[in-house]
């Protein structure tokens, strides 16, 4: 039996009425917008200008309208009314979110697939009114390698492969190993990185200099792990330096420093590298070396010495108040002065330290958070148990501090990663750069969009995937208090 | 005695080190500057510039000192910063409560809008905007006029221009409504802790801030006109808008993309703020017989507000700073007048970068104060 048909009440009662009028009234207006943006047809072109636009968003809505039956016990009808349809106002939205879909698809596509041209290797075969790949593949080594040459460019690949390769020891290893993945990538795998750069990419005397220092610094933490507690920080106050000084006075002297020279490699000088690789190399050197310090710096804001606290607070508000761009600029034009005249570091050197210092600013407050977080007992537990400043903190703070601060770790990476095309004010041409430089070449004018939109989905893969991971890192650490 | 030693020494050996890091920089910087014949000083900042900045908030040309070419600078990073906050205040505030929202496609929206603008440099977005978005407008002559009034060219948006006859009674008249609002807000405070009476202050606040300028129109002797802009020809293919106000493509480049990333991070806030008022808290309150728009008033904002406005300063702040990559695309801000052309001009390295520096830091530090002390105020205070 048929009850009374109220059109402006949509009940149960009618429930088919409604349902075919109202998906038949929607169905409609969305093949109206359809047809108009994919086969430029106008089925509304005999109304005036103003409702012809409007026409379909009016019968959509209609149409909703009438289907928006509460409890109708059609399951997929439920669903579709709680999720896109519970009020006039989301109605409307939701509406408006599809047209906009579906008239923005047939532009996006055309540019980005069906017009463009990806044959030949010359600007004249794009032609078409839609994107030109032809500039991106022509000038792909370019934005990979920079002006690295061409036949030294397997160095940068090989490097990269092995590196990956050594990176995921980590997934491979059985439970035996595991408990020296930490020491592995906290000291073993930078070292090789190291090693990698200096030996395969760079080919020669680049970061000589520093590498004394760094054998220094590693060789005598790893040792230290070995001397008693009770001369740890005796050890840690002399050997280091002294092994420094032994190193580059004694042990290679002169006739060595040609050790950094393989022989058959070119030496590429840094201003050559460049492009993607760069980006990458200068992610990795900044994130290896922000992160110690940042750790220092927070354990020192917390630090019971004023003196020491102080510096801290003062180093971390400094390069926290200060913007990145500036601190390039400064690392520049005025860094060189404050050196003695005949020492010279590569521009390359000097920005990774500057965002280094930068970025563990940032690091040093994330982790600052998460020591606070830290219930107080956790200390008074690890002081009762005898242990000392930092046993205390090895074994049982920073472990729980950086499990807890895991998501705003992963956010400062991020920044960095972001952070790296402002090299430019050193000189340094990562890919954006070598786009910039690629789009005023006289041969491939008018092809900025391409690159820009190459670039932008490159880097959106690298930190849609950077931020997709530190979410399940931190769904795995999570520990429930 | 050992026991003492272990606590002074760390901190000897550190001040050792910074003042001798700090003193090594110092003496190459000596002995450097007198090789190269610099001297150090800021008596620079009086000297004459003779350099153009293409825009600038206030007079300024080449015969102007160089501190006028920084406070230049500096205005025009302040008004990039303000209209940028306003954007993407508005911005992430929408897209954080759509994110909220019931309705899947409204929800997915949103969130495809922050993964999408949040994974990309902020320089690539401004490059983008400027080299090849905005590059893509009409020439002068070719441009539609928007609403018949606003010129959206390849040089740049032209708005008309308000021409305002006795200005200061208008601006008079604002600010005695905002006196009058707070004296009535005040008021209205003590009647409800005195008698329990509510009086209806956003009402009437809203009719002051019409009605009192609107006076200020009817019988203040206050008028406005617009002066719109009008194509003229230079040559036979150069076009130029007169009259109205210009927005250099440099301008709306820079604020479209710090707004829109910028948006992205305060619309995480907001949803977190949000978010983070538990349900039981709506529960209770409607629950006690408050209307659904006390409780959002006076249970849910107040909570929410704690939340959110410490971050979304932060946000703000890094708004301000990363409005320094406008030297990428040489829009006249701090960065590219001071510490680009001025910098290049007098070659005084440490001087320029030190000032640069110092204004940034005191513009986050004094910005971080007032959030600490917000915190303070708005700080849950238990017992």
């Amino acid at each position: 039996m048929m009850s009374k048909i109220n059109f402006l009440r949509p009940d149960k009662d009618n429930l088919n009425t409604f349902l075919y009028l109202g998906s038949f009234l929607f169905l409609i207006s969305v093949l109206d917008v359809f047809l108009n943006s994919f086969f430029s047809l106008n089925l509304t072109g005999f109304l005036p200008g103003f409702l012809s636009f409007l026409f379909p968003l009016i019968l959509g809505f209609i149409g909703l309208y009438f289907i928006r039956i509460e409890f109708s016990g059609i399951k997929q009808l439920d669903l579709l009314n709680k999720h896109i349809n519970t009020n006039n106002f989301n109605a409307v939205l939701s509406l408006l979110i599809i047209f906009v879909i579906i008239k923005s698809l047939p532009p996006i596509l055309s540019w980005f697939v069906i017009d463009a041209s990806f044959a030949g290797d010359t600007k004249d075969v794009c032609t078409g009114s839609g994107a030109c790949w032809t500039y991106i593949k022509v000038w792909m080594r370019r934005f990979m390698y920079g002006m690295y040459p061409n036949a030294e460019q397997w160095r940068i690949n090989l490097s990269f492969i092995a590196l990956v390769l050594m990176g995921s020891v980590g997934y491979f290893a059985t439970d035996r190993f595991k408990k020296y993945l930490t020491l592995y990538y906290v000291v073993i795998y930078p070292l090789i990185a190291f090693l990698f750069i200096f030996f395969f990419i760079s080919g020669g005397p680049v970061f000589f200099d520093f590498s004394y220092g760094i054998i220094a610094a590693i060789l005598s933490i790893i040792v230290g792990f070995f001397i008693p507690a009770k001369y740890k920080f005796y050890y840690f106050l002399i050997v280091p330096l002294a092994l420094y000084i032994t190193l580059k006075y004694f042990i290679f002297f002169e006739e060595y420093v040609e050790l950094g020279k393989l022989d058959g490699l070119n030496w590429v000088e840094t201003g050559a590298w460049g492009g993607l690789s760069l980006t990458f190399i200068i992610s990795f050197f900044c994130l290896i070396f922000c992160f110690p310090i940042g750790m220092a710096f927070a354990l020192g804001r917390r630090s019971n010495f004023p003196l020491i606290r102080y510096i801290s607070v003062g180093f971390i508000e400094f390069w926290r108040g200060v913007p990145l761009i500036t601190v390039l600029f400064m690392s520049a034009v005025m860094f060189p002065m404050f050196l003695p005249e005949d020492f010279f570091i590569d521009k390359l050197v000097r920005a990774i330290i500057a965002i280094s210092l930068f970025e563990a600013a940032y690091v040093a407050e994330v982790i600052r958070g998460g020591l606070q977080a830290l219930p107080r007992g956790q200390y008074e537990a690890a002081k009762s148990l005898g242990m000392g400043y930092w046993k205390m903190h090895i074994f049982v703070i920073l472990p729980q501090a950086l499990k807890l601060v895991i998501p705003g770790i992963a956010n400062t990476f991020l920044a960095l990663v972001k952070d790296t095309p402002l090299i430019f004010v050193v000189g340094l041409l990562e890919i954006v750069g070598m786009l910039n430089l690629a789009k005023t070449n006289p041969k491939w004018l008018g092809f900025a969009m391409e690159g820009y939109v190459f670039a932008a989905i490159i880097f959106w893969i690298i930190c849609y995937a950077m931020s997709k991971y530190s979410y399940n890192l931190e769904q795995k650490y999570k520990t429930d208090r | 005695m050992n026991f003492k030693l272990k606590d002074i020494v760390p901190q000897l050996i550190t001040v050792t080190a910074v003042v001798l890091v700090f003193g090594f920089f110092t003496y190459n910087a000596q002995i450097n500057m007198e090789n190269r014949g610099i001297d150090f000083g800021y008596g620079f900042l009086s000297q004459e510039s003779s350099f153009d900045v293409q825009f600038s908030l206030i007079e300024y040309d080449g015969s102007h000192s160089y501190f006028r070419a920084y406070l230049v600078g500096l205005l025009n990073t302040i008004l990039v910063s303000v209209i940028g906050i306003i954007i993407a205040t508005i911005l992430g505030v929408i897209v954080g409560v759509a994110r909220l929202s019931p309705n899947y496609l409204i929800n997915k929206f949103a969130a495809f809008y922050v993964e999408f603008f949040r994974n990309i440099p902020l320089l690539l977005q401004i490059f983008f905007w400027y080299f090849a978005a905005l590059r893509a407008l009409p020439l002068p002559q070719d441009a539609e006029a928007i609403f018949g009034v606003f010129f959206l060219t390849i040089k740049g948006l032209y708005v008309p221009a308000f021409i305002w006859q006795n200005f200061s009674v208008f601006f008079y008249s604002i600010v005695a409504a905002i006196i009058a609002i707070i004296v009535i807000r005040m008021h209205a405070k003590r009647v409800q802790e005195n008698q329990g009476k509510q009086i209806p202050v956003f009402l009437i606040s809203i009719g002051l801030i019409f009605i009192l300028p609107l006076l200020s129109f009817l019988i203040g002797g206050v008028g406005i006109s617009f002066e719109v802009p009008v194509l003229k020809q230079l040559a036979t293919t150069s076009f130029i808008y007169e009259g109205g106000v210009s927005l250099p493509p440099e301008l709306i480049a820079l604020t479209l993309s710090l707004s829109l990333y910028t948006a992205t991070f305060i619309a995480e806030c907001v949803r977190a703020g949000i978010q983070g008022v538990g349900k039981g808290q709506k529960e209770a309150a409607a629950s006690i017989g408050l209307t659904p728009n006390q409780v959002l008033k006076l249970v849910i904002m107040p909570q929410a507000l704690r939340i959110i406005i410490p971050p979304t300063t932060n946000q703000y702040l890094n708004l301000t700073k990363n409005s320094s990559l406008a030297a990428a695309i040489a829009y006249p801000d701090l960065v590219l007048v001071f510490a680009g052309t001025a910098l290049m001009q007098t070659g005084k390295a440490i001087e320029i970068v030190s000032i640069t520096m110092f204004t940034y830091l005191t513009l986050s530090i004094s910005i971080s104060l007032l959030m600490n002390w917000y915190n303070k105020k708005i700080a849950i205070q238990e017992k």
